[in-house]
């Protein structure tokens, strides 16, 4: 699916801004899906000159006027705002109404590959049903939750400070590139998702909501919440927003731990342990942390597999037994754990 | 070409169960001349778990290994993604944004050490391609890899979030990466082009949420084998310990054999190099792999 490129060059946007020709001939290799109609979905070519200042929502807009009107897309408000038109270009989540054509063109070559977000929600050509997005994002109730005196004599007001902690999240037009850029929503259908996550965390910080703790009991539970995220940072590169995502997952994470809402499972021991680990030999004990997370007992689904890296002599008889404290300790341990001591925050 | 100097932070992985990481990224660096010093007094990088339990913590023990690269004025390189990420991502929290850069060297100096910002930080795979070069690379090849189709596979914490590395750490598309189909290609082997080479492994949820885990490392997997790899190489020991010790489950949740030797960045390298075997260390892996070693001798 990808092209190569002959040398080794640093990716780099503004390089490609100043290098850029006037038009180039671009093949778009567009996914074609009629859910009414179609018993599976194909891809067609189309080929056109694409000028320098086109968007990728103005080659949608060609294939309809120019090729073929039964091509079908969602677009509005063509400036970036209802984040309508989230589509897939040689598997990159893009708004095609903020992504400028050639700039694809110089990353990816002259196939353009055009997919919906998500090819097995397509109902027809880049109209996927956005149920699953919706519900989600719904759960977290992503709006302020308090009791508002219908006449109030004065306004909310919110400081400069109280606004701040929002960071970039208030950004989201959900258009749900991220979510469907996810690779745990494919998987796991409980998972509330990156845009779901950035929700909950933009309302739990404002001072005037009161269902924070609602969100991250929510949010804390296996299966649907942060925990199950694999840490791919697909949902930053996704976001047309440029907002993190993944950033506000981990303050949730840390807020969890805050907040005392953090119940002790094999996750929370898991990211705990490490304390344990570091403070103890300044690396991480690999086999500890399997133990302290799983417990003794939840160690029968490990056996087989420590059996397996036993013999291929990844887990070490070197010094003492395997499992028993013989992990390399750092050079001046006692740095480490000074600082562990003065610097730690949270308790499990 | 003056001598390259590197402090290297080894992380965790390379000093327990993954012997062979470590061996081979020294040999590789003694048959290119590069002058490496492990950093010992480096801690774990939290691996994104700690800094899910408390992150300013994991900030002030990443910029206390970042201290001491600057301490013998060297660029910090890594050899697991992870670690290059929390790395990094300190590196950058720190370098732009003064208040926290004031509270953790608040802490750092109760125990006598400042964090400067001034040592960059690159995983080794970036210093072989953008530093090295690959065609003095070329020029050092022993054993061509001609007879493999090698898979590549990337690893996310090399590539996402792209802001990240653009400045010190390869630049690369994190959805058309290249840099390790360069390298198999200066090395003579065949790279194989596959969908899945810039997606995730799981293994960050091996345990709370195993079958995300292993249907994620089993779709990359068996791309990979249907495109025709004879082995996979990764710059990431996570990716390779998921992806290595586990395939048997992995076959078993997505219904399929799942058979394939995942090789470290440098165990490949070391390959083409002529390294012994002892310093390749095929023998640590559960899927076998002694037979590349065997084949290429």
């Amino acid at each position: 699916m990808s092209t190569h490129t002959e040398e080794y060059e640093p990716f780099n946007t503004d390089e490609i801004e100043h290098s850029r020709p006037d038009t180039v001939k671009v093949t778009l290799k567009t996914f074609r899906f009629n859910a009414e109609t179609d018993y599976l979905p194909y891809y067609k070519h189309y080929e056109m000159e694409v000028g320098k200042d086109e968007l990728m929502l103005d080659l949608l807009n060609r294939i309809k006027w120019e090729h073929d009107g039964s091509f079908s897309y969602r677009r509005s408000c063509r400036h970036g705002i209802c984040g309508a038109c989230g589509i897939k270009v040689n598997g990159r989540a893009t708004l095609a109404c903020k992504q400028n054509a050639l700039e694809l063109v110089a990353l990816f070559g002259n196939e353009l590959i055009i997919e919906p977000q998500s090819k097995k929600r397509a109902v027809k050509d880049m109209i996927i049903d956005k149920k699953d997005f919706w519900d989600k994002h719904a759960q977290v109730k992503p709006y302020v939750v308090t009791e508002v005196d219908p006449h109030p004599e004065t306004e909310s007001k919110q400081s400069i400070e109280e606004f701040n902690k929002f960071l970039d999240s208030d950004l989201c037009i959900q258009c749900g590139n991220c979510h469907y850029a996810c690779p745990v929503v494919e998987v796991n259908e409980d998972y509330l998702g990156p845009a779901a996550f950035n929700a909950a965390y933009r309302f739990t910080v404002d001072t005037r909501d009161e269902a924070g703790r609602e969100r991250l009991e929510l949010t804390a539970q296996m299966g649907p919440g942060v925990w199950d995220c694999v840490k791919c940072f697909e949902c930053a590169e996704a976001c047309p927003k440029e907002i993190n995502p993944i950033e506000k997952i981990t303050k949730l994470h840390n807020m969890q731990f805050e907040q005392k809402v953090a119940v002790s499972n094999v996750a929370t021991r898991h990211a705990e342990g490490f304390v344990r680990s570091i403070k103890k030999h300044g690396f991480l004990d690999e086999a500890d942390i399997v133990i302290y997370s799983e417990g003794y007992l939840g160690m029968y689904k490990h056996l087989k597999t420590a059996i397996k890296m036993l013999k291929a002599g990844k887990i070490h008889f070197s010094d003492s037994l395997p499992f028993v404290d013989n992990v390399p300790k750092s050079k001046n341990l006692d740095e480490i754990q000074k600082l562990i001591e003065i610097s730690m925050t949270n308790k499990l | 070409m003056s001598k390259l100097k590197y402090a290297l932070f080894t992380g965790c992985t390379a000093k327990q169960s993954t012997p062979e990481l470590l061996s081979s990224t020294l040999a590789v660096a003694e048959k290119l001349g590069i002058e490496i010093t492990i950093l010992e007094e480096a801690s774990c990088c939290g691996a994104s778990h700690l800094q899910d339990f408390d992150e300013f913590l994991a900030h002030v023990l990443n910029a206390r290994n970042i201290c001491y690269a600057e301490k013998l004025g060297l660029t910090m390189i890594t050899i697991c993604n992870t670690c290059q990420l929390n790395s990094a991502m300190t590196k950058h929290a720190l370098d732009n944004d003064p208040e926290l850069k004031a509270r953790v060297n608040e802490k750092l100096a109760e125990v006598g050490l400042e964090y400067k910002g001034t040592s960059e930080i690159k995983h080794f795979l970036y210093c072989l391609i953008d530093e090295y070069g690959l065609d003095n690379i070329k020029d050092k090849v022993k054993v061509p890899l001609s007879q493999f189709n090698i898979a590549p596979f990337y690893g996310c914490h090399n590539i996402r979030p792209s802001e990240l590395h653009h400045d010190a750490n390869g630049g690369e598309n994190p959805y058309n990466p290249t840099s390790l189909d360069q390298l198999i290609e200066a090395l003579e082997g065949h790279p194989v082009d596959y969908d899945h080479k810039n997606k995730c492994c799981g293994f960050h949820v091996e345990l709370q949420a195993n079958h995300t885990s292993e249907v994620l490392a089993g779709n990359a997997m068996v791309d990979a084998i249907d495109n025709n790899a004879d082995l996979m190489v990764t710059p990431c020991p996570l990716c390779h310990l998921k992806m290595d010790t586990y395939q048997d489950d992995i076959g078993h949740v997505i219904g399929r054999d799942v058979e394939l030797p995942v090789l470290h960045m440098p165990q490949m390298v070391a390959l083409a190099l002529g390294c012994t075997e002892e310093e390749i260390g095929l023998n640590f892996h559960v899927q076998k792999a002694t037979h590349l070693y065997t084949e290429t001798a």
